[in-house]
């Protein structure tokens, strides 16, 4: 049993209060980087760790804040994306719940790596407990000067704002969320210019993930060269959370250093397939990455050897499908999902996800006909990188994916006119 | 009839607006007030929120009108919103959708003519490993058995 750095105080509802949090050292690396660390400093530490942003494209943490101008006179904001919306992800909500002290120690700590005296957090609307649980965490660490004014005795200024989102799952892509926080439909922006340079009310801007920020206080603690050695590869370090859902024995949230395997995660730690069934199908980081078939999981969960093997390591959010599960079905209820998500900017996705859906239903329910698989491949395909943002992409990748990993699936669906489980 | 938020939001909303370098940006959080203070976000009160914030009520409609979690229409006193997301639909969701079909009387979308629930058929609420959930206004439900719904449903006032 590896060591647990997130989920160490599971059961203990006191986790998230303050004086738990500091008795067991908490805040102590953001004690030590406030007073004695240049912001410089604390920049490379973080790309020594080899840390890379855990909400679902793995870029190296130090890089992207190494893009903010220094010399920019304008206010730096660091945003803390809480939106966890993803199918199949249920991590940062854990974080925020449980662990309130140590993200806001992180958020600390990359603030002021990036020199930003306001941060806030956008955490999804319907986690509204969550939101109260970090408004009480900021009162809490305030009145110890932990946050505020002249922190811990220095010249640093931070505010931590939590912004509550409504409900749009498009507020979990950067721009999105920052059209959001400025008070705006969430529609994402053209990139160029990146947030690094133009982000929140037009200034610089870091948006980081919950789990990538929880992060820090570690690295910070035991050093960047300790994190570096956690996991597979120097590309892949740290410690991981994953998320496993759906007919596995003991679905839930999960802590192994960065590269479990994806085999062992299902069979030993989530205790296989539920009702003794077979495993039919895996979807590993998110329902927007690529489905694995059963005989592909024998693989390390990190992101180079999950893009050799088709996929992608994405949020970590692992969606496990039993032999009985309908493909067609499958990807029906995910591409209704991106259908009610996009958000209706871009041509290819506003139209390609909804006629996606549609074909889908009258495969699964009734008057599906042959011509509609590569019909489906054709739309996805026209999707794919003609949209503004990546929720284009993540409609489309499921749709390729299922419909080659599945074909036979797809084929016996055309060819019935249905779905051959239905009656 | 003129609307105006009691004393106790109205500092919510002041402070607020500390927290941000314009008004336009305290949007979301002042109109996620006025969903609990009003319940219904009516035109009337989206031409308030405009005039406190020094939008156009055009853009506050923009706004409310993205979003999923700002009621235009009256909702019932208590709103349940059953997750169809795949990781919930895998373990069963649409049967307790069903089920509280016919145990409320309405279908989704629906109000019951008492206006004490709200049926709502939602997308992924973030809480997979515990499916199938709900959400009943602020509260999550987890690991949904349609016994366990009914229990839940009669513990509510």
């Amino acid at each position: 049993m590896s060591e647990k750095y997130f989920l160490h105080n599971i059961g203990k509802p006191e986790s998230k209060s303050l004086a738990f949090y500091l008795a067991n050292q908490g805040y102590s690396a953001w004690e030590k980087v406030v007073r004695q660390w240049q912001p410089a400093e604390v920049i490379e530490e973080v790309k020594k760790s080899g840390l890379r942003g855990r909400g679902g494209a793995g870029f190296p943490t130090g890089m992207k804040w190494s893009f903010v101008p220094r010399d920019s006179e304008k206010p730096k904001y660091l945003v803390c994306n809480a939106d966890e919306s993803e199918p199949g992800t249920f991590k940062d909500r854990y974080l925020v719940e449980h662990e309130p002290h140590m993200l806001l120690e992180g958020i600390a700590i990359a603030s002021y790596a990036i020199n930003a005296h306001s941060a806030y957090i956008y955490i999804r609307g319907e986690f509204a407990h969550g939101a109260q649980v970090l408004e009480e965490a900021i009162a809490e660490a305030e009145a110890k000067n932990l946050l505020g004014e002249k922190i811990l005795g220095s010249s640093y200024d931070l505010q931590v704002t939590v912004h509550r989102g409504a409900g749009a799952y498009i507020c979990g892509e950067e721009t999105g969320l920052l059209e959001s926080l400025e008070g705006k439909r969430g529609w994402p922006r053209l990139k160029p210019p990146f947030p690094a340079v133009v982000g929140a009310f037009k200034s610089p801007t870091v948006v980081n993930n919950v789990e990538t920020l929880a992060n820090l206080p570690l690295i910070f603690t035991r050093g960047a060269e300790w994190f570096a050695a956690i996991g597979p590869n120097p590309k892949n370090t740290g410690p991981k959370l994953y998320c496993v859902s759906g007919h596995v024995n003991r679905p839930g949230l999960y802590e192994f250093p960065m590269g479990k395997n994806l085999k062992e995660l299902i069979y030993e730690e989530c205790g296989g397939i539920r009702g003794g069934k077979k495993l039919k199908a895996v979807i590993p980081g998110g329902s927007s990455v690529p489905v694995l078939r059963a005989d592909q999981i024998d693989v390390s969960m990190d992101y180079e050897a999950l893009a050799e093997a088709g996929s992608m390591l994405g949020s970590a959010g692992v969606i496990v499908l039993d032999e009985d599960a309908c493909m067609v079905n499958a990807l029906y209820n995910l591409e209704r999902f991106y259908a009610h998500e996009s958000c209706g900017q871009c041509t290819p996705c506003r139209e390609g996800t909804t006629w996606m859906v549609k074909i889908l239903k009258r495969l699964e329910m009734g008057g599906g006909r042959p011509e509609d698989l590569p019909l489906l491949e054709d739309i996805a395909r026209h999707i794919n990188f003609r949209t503004i943002c990546p929720l284009g992409d993540a409609a489309a990748m499921p749709a390729a994916s299922f419909l080659k990993q599945f074909r036979d699936e797809f084929a016996a669906h055309a060819e019935l006119g249905r779905c051959p489980q239905r009656r | 009839m003129s609307i105006a938020f009691s004393a106790t939001a109205q500092k919510r909303v002041e402070k607020l607006l500390g927290h941000y370098p314009d008004k336009e940006a305290a949007l979301l959080q002042v109109l996620h007030i006025a969903r609990a203070e009003f319940k219904t976000i009516t035109p009337e009160v989206m031409e308030y929120i405009a005039g406190l914030l020094g939008l156009s009520p055009l853009q506050v409609m923009d706004v409310v009108s993205f979003y999923t979690l700002y009621p235009r229409q009256e909702e019932g006193r208590y709103v349940i919103q059953v997750c169809a997301t795949l990781s919930c639909a895998l373990l069963g969701a649409e049967s307790l959708v069903d089920h509280l079909e016919e145990k409320l009387g309405i279908k989704v979308g629906g109000t019951t003519p008492d206006k004490k629930f709200t049926l709502k058929k939602v997308e992924c609420l973030g809480s997979c490993g515990t499916a199938p959930v709900m959400q009943i206004n602020d509260d999550y439900y987890e690991n949904l058995t349609v016994e366990k719904i009914d229990d839940i449903l009669a513990k509510l006032p």
